[in-house]
């Protein structure tokens, strides 16, 4: 392991035919951290993440998790490493219910025999607030109970790292913040969490630390106070 | 795995198989051990295709293919060496396992009909080599004689009614043990969402080769004993679309994320398809199926499967 550094993002590039979605970017994230990757609208964010998820494949640079170069890994392999994220707009496997959706991931990613699945997917369903929905079918779930689950489902990986893509796009403030209080929840326990927001109010008060991406570039990186003030990110944001 | 009641009624099955088609136990005609046969292959196709279109989601068009694969594979044994029935039926499945195992390969970065028109391409492809290849008789067709009697069946045909009866035994465990397996729940997230299934630890592309090879073995299985069935084989019946449609109309009628959707369809389709044919025309069939298939994609998407639960209530 180098120091604490949970992931590394070194030079990493993308690019969708000649549009360069990805330009160079490098990042650290620290284990335990809980760190907020923001930017404007095709900025990149959701690209930067599907490479780390490998849901993409980077055409330059590398990713390292934990020493470990993660290029040419499969998702399920980066998940079972310990890389797990949350969908933008939720993934739920509809043909099956809340707990079964957990199941697969205990299953697939942490290894769980069938007899444990109900208990550790329970457990989980508890921490997020979903017990009450475990028998239900998950194509049916209301917009924030679709977020918890792919939070919960996330959780059930096991991971070391926790990607969270907007899981709050859409939401009622007072929903804003019951999924705040499960992601600050999750660090307690020693997730480390990297959270894309374009929900200020949250990504401020969740973060210690922000990198901000514009146009496939980091223009920025720095506590919430900084980011707020830096004039760049004024620009990327409002124009000149 | 378990013993259940599954289990003991296969076995039952089976032995009742054996009774009958041993000893003559029913006074009936001839002509319902090869209408029953038919039927069963269809169980043991629509099980088949079932296991990577209904579990899985992904829509094989080339069933077909697979079919007439085992059927000529039957026939090069028999051309080689004059195998018996009993060797044909595996090496045509591990012909097939491969050939599925192959195309997953080629064609599984394809999604949706993408992967349909592949599948569909193939049995084409296959059709063309088999018509263009002397040693199993090219376009004219081959065949095979095959023994009037064999003890301790008697006639022939109840001796592959009940190979087929088997077949289907076999088909139907399969595909229940890997419904009920972490294999059949990784399958059904491949099928509800395969990205959101990788990212939570399914190795996507593995769980669809292993489907593609044991729906190929069983497809390849079911078309062995056809060149003995029909005594002559040629491309055009052995790669018979109506192979193709048939199994998906009925796994698609009986309902398809379960094992007993498709061994219902089957059995219901092959039988009215059966009766049709002989009480009105050859040429219904296919009618009969597109207008059945019709009805239950407006009437009941999940097929007479999701209907009984509907029916029952609520439950999953």
């Amino acid at each position: 392991m180098t120091g604490d550094r949970l992931l590394e993002v070194r030079s990493v590039t993308k690019r969708f035919g000649g549009f360069v979605a990805l330009d160079e970017v490098s990042l650290d994230v620290a284990a335990g951290e809980r760190f907020g990757l923001i930017g404007p609208n095709g900025s990149g964010k959701t690209t930067l993440i599907n490479c780390i998820s490998g849901t993409l494949a980077n055409d330059g640079g590398e990713i390292v998790f934990k020493g470990t170069v993660l290029d040419g890994r499969k998702p399920h392999d980066r998940t079972r490493l310990g890389i797990s994220r949350s969908f933008q707009i939720p993934k739920p496997f509809r043909s099956m219910t809340v707990l079964e959706n957990l199941g697969i991931a205990l299953e697939y990613a942490s290894g769980a025999g069938p007899r444990e699945v109900e208990d550790r997917g329970m457990t989980i369903l508890e921490t997020i607030g979903l017990a009450d929905r475990a028998t239900e079918n998950s194509g049916k779930l209301t917009q924030i109970d679709m977020r918890k689950l792919e939070l919960a489902r996330a959780m059930a990986t096991e991971p070391e790292l926790l990607i969270s893509d907007e899981a709050m796009a859409g939401l009622s403030s007072t929903e804003v913040d019951d999924i705040l209080e499960i992601l600050f929840r999750m660090n307690e326990r020693g997730i480390t969490i990297i959270m894309i927001e374009h929900i200020m109010r949250a990504v401020m008060r969740f973060s210690e630390r922000i990198v901000v991406l514009d146009a496939g570039r980091r223009i920025a990186e720095g506590k919430p106070d900084e980011i707020v003030h830096d004039p760049e990110v004024e620009r990327a944001y409002l124009g000149e | 795995m378990r013993i259940d009641a599954f289990h003991l009624t296969a076995v039952a099955i089976a032995l009742l198989g054996a009774a009958i088609t041993i000893f003559d136990l029913l006074p009936i005609n001839k002509f319902y051990f090869f209408a029953g046969y038919v039927v069963l292959q269809y169980v043991v196709l629509a099980t088949a295709w079932n296991i990577m279109g209904g579990y899985m989601g992904y829509v094989n068009f080339g069933t077909a293919g697979f079919f007439a694969v085992g059927a000529y594979t039957s026939v090069v044994l028999y051309n080689l060496m004059q195998a018996p029935l009993l060797l044909m039926i595996p090496v045509a499945g591990v012909v097939c396992g491969l050939l599925g195992l192959g195309m997953g390969y080629l064609t599984l970065r394809l999604r949706g009909v993408f992967f349909a028109i592949a599948t569909l391409a193939m049995a084409i492809v296959l059709e063309t080599l088999v018509v263009n290849w002397d040693y199993v008789g090219g376009a004219t067709g081959a065949y095979i004689l095959r023994a009037r009697e064999i003890a301790p069946f008697g006639d022939y045909v109840e001796f592959l009614f009940f190979v087929m009866l088997l077949l289907a035994i076999f088909a139907v465990t399969v595909a229940r043990w890997i419904g009920r397996s972490k294999t059949g729940r990784g399958f059904a997230a491949i099928r509800d969402d395969e990205v959101a299934a990788e990212c939570a630890g399914v190795p996507t592309l593995r769980l669809k080769l292993i489907a593609t090879t044991v729906s190929g073995f069983l497809m390849g299985v079911a078309g062995a004993p056809f060149v003995l069935y029909v005594g002559f084989v040629e491309p055009s019946s052995a790669f018979n679309l109506v192979y193709a449609v048939n199994s998906i109309a009925m796994p698609m009628i009986g309902g398809a994320t379960t094992w007993v959707g498709p061994l219902i369809g089957a059995l219901l389709l092959g039988s009215v398809q059966q009766i049709a044919t002989v009480t009105i025309s050859s040429e219904l069939n296919l009618l009969i199926v597109g207008v059945l298939l019709v009805f239950f994609v407006i009437a009941a998407p999940e097929g007479i499967v999701g209907l009984v639960r509907k029916w029952r209530g609520g439950g999953r």
